[in-house]
Parts: structure tokens; sequence; C-alpha cells
């Protein structure tokens, strides 16, 4: 167990700068995740920490010891890796010993611990079997075996589920967080998957072009995002992006979008300068369907036609064109039945966000 | 598959099939079918017309002779020569095979420079190494004979482990190393145990390349080290041959690769890296 701590950490690849400056503090016990889309840098950081790669600048400490210059298996850490890992010629238990045996533990020992590890995992039938008469399920499941039995003060996973079909997935996901809970180690996470980093993650870190975009608990980042990307990135189906004029009407500001229609901002939310461009940020949930009556406050309403209907058994998905983009809303299974239909939704503008098109950070 | 299908349902295709796959049989088999006969034969036998299918009586002269006569010291210098020789290849060449493809090594270029080196002729060099060999003394020594097959044979070594490495995949390698092996500890207890096959197979044809040698063994050995080509040669007389000797010999000569191939069979079994990695 132990404290991770990085400053300043640079890579290059030759001539590819991949890590530009990773500062990043990982408290004791934390499962921190690292997402993010393909060649953020993600898995470059975790492996650096690992230290299957070098680092060109900055430093890395484990348990406030420095280890830029230490071998992976000096690092005290253990990691399960996508592809499992797994050693074909060995035994499953022959496999989750493996990391024991290299540290020449006393075979008494090691039993213990595989039996252990095996219980923890529900995989103890399969000890004397060999991987390829395994499941991806429980491939997986071997390969975290051999990650928990050493018990190492820090654990990395490299999307470890992404080989999983989408029930096995979730599975695992609900394992790996309840491991966390019962060991109560640093784990740190890489994936691409949002829902996985939302489900497991005590922070979030969210990785582009080699810097950290923004860090913070799930929900946090969620409902306060710092940024349109990270604002795109995290949520499903992904938040409505509708470009938008900013204007000032009667003293309060509001929005004009290219269609047209003007929605009133509530009148805490006050931007200065004058009129200019910018990208009205509403999540799919922040869309309901207009009931009768009045609209109170910074709730705006707009009418739109169901152009396409996907019902997921509890919500069902309905894209609209408004302001001129496709905007998807999540509304009640029963809400929209006709494809076509003309409805009118309600936008809770207190919910929106706004973000400037030229720095992409929201305002 | 309709192909097949036909084939097998088709009694006529059937035997067709096996009078093919017979007749190929034959073909291939009747030789040493003819060498082992020969091998039992006596002379009279051996020069009988028309030819016997089989000796009257298998007796072993043949083969007594090779042992009295202490000819049969010729395979067992093949055997340490070409055993020691495929062993050293094998494992220098992995190692050096595992830092060209882990490490890249030389770049795109050393490697072919490498397998560039197995192009040469060998009789091209076999005097110039003659003269060397004088030099420092090593003709018609064992270890002289050793280093020149290990040399010949790490180029073929290299190439090939080079391909099957590459084809290990790196994950089980990361893994090893952050469970606690060493790299040292990682290439004996990853790397070859997942190339075991290529390296079974690689080690063969390095054996078989050095126990079937005849131009270097005949130019580098007098009388202490020779090998079984070598010795199959001298009973080829200006005056008649010793077919009864040639036989027996060829028959005692090829055991040992017999043994080596049927060994190396059950490594070739494909598959073994099947669970490694999700396919």
């Amino acid at each position: 167990m132990a404290d991770v701590r990085i400053t300043g950490l640079q890579k290059h690849y030759g001539g590819f700068h991949a890590l530009k400056g990773i500062d990043l503090a990982i408290k004791h016990g934390e499962f921190v995740v690292f997402v993010g889309p393909s060649g953020c840098g993600k898995s470059t950081l975790l492996r650096t920490i690992a230290g299957l790669e070098d680092v060109s600048g900055g430093e890395i400490a484990i348990g406030g010891k420095v280890v830029n210059k230490m071998r992976p298996r000096d690092r005290d850490i253990s990691m399960v890796f996508q592809n499992y890992a797994l050693y074909p010629y060995l035994s499953v238990y022959d496999n989750v010993a493996f990391g024991l045996r290299a540290r020449k533990m006393a075979e008494a020992e090691i039993h213990k611990r595989v039996e252990n590890a095996a219980e923890t995992l529900g995989i103890s039938p399969l000890l004397k079997r060999f991987p390829r008469e395994l499941s991806g399920g429980q491939r997986q499941r071997v390969a975290i075996g051999r990650a928990i039995v050493r018990q190492a003060q820090l654990f990395l996973f490299d999307e470890p589920l992404s080989n999983l079909d989408a029930k096995l997935r979730d599975e695992m996901r609900a394992e790996i967080k309840r491991l966390h809970r019962d060991i109560a180690t640093t784990m740190i996470y890489v994936t691409h998957d949002q829902v996985e980093a939302m489900t497991l993650a005590d922070r979030i870190v969210i990785l582009r072009d080699g810097r950290i975009e923004q860090q913070g608990a799930p929900l946090d980042l969620f409902e306060r995002p710092a940024t349109g990307f990270v604002a795109g990135f995290l949520g499903s189906p992904s938040i409505n992006l509708i470009p938008a004029k900013l204007v000032s009407r009667g003293g309060s500001a509001a929005l004009q979008l290219r269609t047209g229609e003007t929605l009133e901002l509530p009148a805490s939310r006050t931007f200065p300068g004058g009129e200019r461009d910018i990208v009205l940020g509403i999540r799919p949930q922040h869309l309901t369907r207009a009931v009768e009556g009045e609209p109170s406050l910074g709730i705006a309403r707009i009418a739109a036609t169901a152009d396409l209907i996907q019902p997921t058994g509890t919500r069902t998905f309905v894209t609209s064109r408004i302001g001129g983009v496709a905007v998807t809303a999540e509304l009640s299974a029963h809400d929209v039945n006709e494809q076509g239909g003309s409805l009118t939704y309600t936008v809770d503008l207190n919910r929106a966000i706004l973000i400037d098109p030229l720095t992409d950070r929201v305002l | 598959m309709s192909f097949r299908q036909s084939q097998s349902h088709n009694p006529f295709g059937l035997a067709l099939r096996y009078v093919v796959i017979v007749t190929i049989l034959l073909v291939f088999l009747f030789p040493i079918y003819w060498l082992f006969m020969i091998s039992f034969k006596t002379p009279d036998e051996i020069y009988h017309a028309p030819p016997l299918w089989v000796p009257g009586q298998f007796q072993f002269s043949n083969y007594l002779v090779l042992f009295k006569d202490g000819d049969v010291i010729a395979i067992w210098n093949s055997l340490v020569v070409a055993g020691a020789s495929s062993l050293l290849a094998v494992v220098f060449g992995t190692f050096c095979a595992y830092s060209l493809a882990r490490f890249k090594t030389g770049g795109d270029n050393l490697a072919m420079w490498i397998i560039s080196q197995r192009m040469i002729p060998p009789i091209a060099v076999v005097f110039p190494i003659f003269l060397i060999y004088v030099r420092f003394g090593m003709v018609d020594t064992h270890f002289g004979l050793i280093l020149l097959y290990t040399a010949f044979n790490l180029p073929y070594v290299i190439w090939m482990m080079r391909g099957y490495i590459a084809d290990i995949p790196l994950e089980l390698e990361e893994s090893a190393l952050i469970d606690g092996c060493t790299r040292w500890q990682m290439l004996w207890k990853v790397v070859f145990p997942m190339a075991r096959s290529g390296l079974m197979a690689t080690a063969v044809f390095t054996f078989v390349f050095a126990w079937n040698d005849f131009i270097f063994a005949l130019v580098l050995t007098r009388t202490n080290v020779i090998t079984f080509p070598v010795q199959l040669s001298h009973y080829f007389g200006g005056q008649s041959n010793f077919w009864s000797r040639i036989a027996a010999m060829s028959v005692l000569g090829t055991a040992p690769i017999f043994v080596a191939v049927c060994l190396m069979q059950r490594y070739m079994v494909r598959g073994i890296s099947l669970g490694a990695v999700k396919g």
C-alpha cells in the first residue's frame, strides 16, 4: 500500500511527445482511473509508473521512494494486462504462483496464498487447468488472481475488461470494485470506457494529448466539466453541443440559436462582454417532454420533431434537430411513440453549460 | 468440401487415393529398406543375382566388424561435435535473436547482414579456415569442429529465432518483469518455453547440418576426430566398395537423426501458444 506522486513527468518516443508534464498525487488506498481517447497518453503514463517505459523527464515516487531508475520487479507493484498475459505452458495454479516463485517464496506459503486468491475470485476448481481451457472471463480472473496473490503495494490495470463481452464486463467491473473495497490497496486503472471510469473511480483523471485535462470525483467531473472535451467525454449518450449566439435581452442574457429560437438564461447567469458565439451544452437527461402550464425560471421550451426513437427499455432516446444540429434527449420509456411526430421539449438551462468555442473552456 | 465428400463416399476414389499413397511410400521407403537389408546380408547375398529381398539369415557381423575395428568412434565423434555445436548455437543464437527482436539491436539491417553470412559456400572458406586452424593447432580436435559448426549455424539460429521471439506477446514478458523476474530469469522462464517448438525445430536443423557436413570434417580432421560422413567415405575404394560396411555404417548414422526428429515431433505441434492472449 502506498501513495504515488508524479511531478513534471515527460515522455518522448523519438519525435513524438507522449507525456507533456504530468503532475499527479494519488493517495494511499485511492482508486484512480486514467481515461481518455486513444493516443492521449493514459497507457504510457501507466507503463512509466510500472517501469516498463523509462521517463524522459520528471519524477515518479511510489510510497515516498523515487522509482525513476528502479527495475519493475523492485517497485512492488502488480499489473493486470488487457490480454491477460497468462503463460500458456503453465497451469492456472502455476500461473498464479509465478510471481511468488520468482521471488523465491517458500512453497507452503505460496500454496496458502494461491488457495486464498483462488477462493476470493472463485477459481479454485480451475487451478489444475491450463489457460487454453478457460473462457475469457475465467482467464481475466486468473490474471487478477496473479496480481492479488503478490500483495503488492500498488495495483495497475491496463484496460483489463476491453476483451470481454458486455455482460461479463459488467460482472467483472463489480468484482474489481469489490476487490478494491476488500483489500483497500492503491489502484490505478486505465480505460477508454467512460462507464468503467465513472463506476469504478474514486477519482477520474482525464487525459488529452499527453496532458491532464481535468481530474476529480466522477460526479464532480460529470456535473462541472472544465472544458467541452471533458463534458463530451463523460456521459452516455454524450452531451449535446448546440452552436448559439450569446445576446443580451432586456438586462439579462439569452441564447439565440441558428434556427432563430431564443432561450432566455436564468438571471443568475451573467456573462461579461457583448454579443458572441458560444456552444450550448445540454445533457440528454436535461431535455424533457414539456407539460402543460407556465415553465418555471430558467426552463425554456423548444418545439421539434422526433426524427429517431431508440427505446432501451427503461429510457427512450429521441433524436431531433434543434438549432441546426442533431440533439438526443433521454425521455421516459413511453414519452414518445410516434416516429416523425412533433413534440415540445423543455430545456433545463440551470444545468446547461456554456462553452467558449475558441478556448473550449466552460464559462 | 463437396469434392472431399464425393471422394470419401466413392469407393473408386478412395481406392485410387490409397494406390497413390502406397506408391509414393514405396518410392520413398524402398532405399531405406534396401539399406537395412544389405546391412544384414553376407557379401555373397549382396551381389546375388537376382537380388534377394530378404537375407537368408539376419546376421550382425557387418555391425560387429565396425565395433571391432573401432570405426564406430566416428558416430560418437559426430554425436559430440553435432550435439555440442547445436547446443551452443541455439543458446547463443537465441540470446542474440532476443536482442535483435526486442531491443532492435543493429536496426533493420544487422539481421540481414547476419543471415547473409550463411550465403557463402563452405568450400570458399574451407582452406583459409584450414590455414588458420593449423596455425592455432585446432586441426583434428573436437573443439575445432564444434567452434566451426557453431559459427556456421549461428546465423541460421539467429534468423529463425528472431521470428519466433517476435511472435511472443510482449505482455507475457512485461508481466514476468513486474512479477519479479530479472531479464535473464524472464528469458529462461518465459521466452524459452514460449519459443520451445521453434527452438526444437531449429536445434534439429543445426544438428542435421553438423551431422551431415562432409567438406569441413574432411579437411579439418586427420585421425582423432573423424566424423561419420568422412568415415563412410573411406569405404568407397578405388578397386571395390565395401557395401556391407557402407550399409551398416549408414544405418548407424541414420539412427541419431531419426531419433532426434522423432523427439522433436511432439514439440512441433501447433497451438502451444493458444490461450496466451485472446486470439
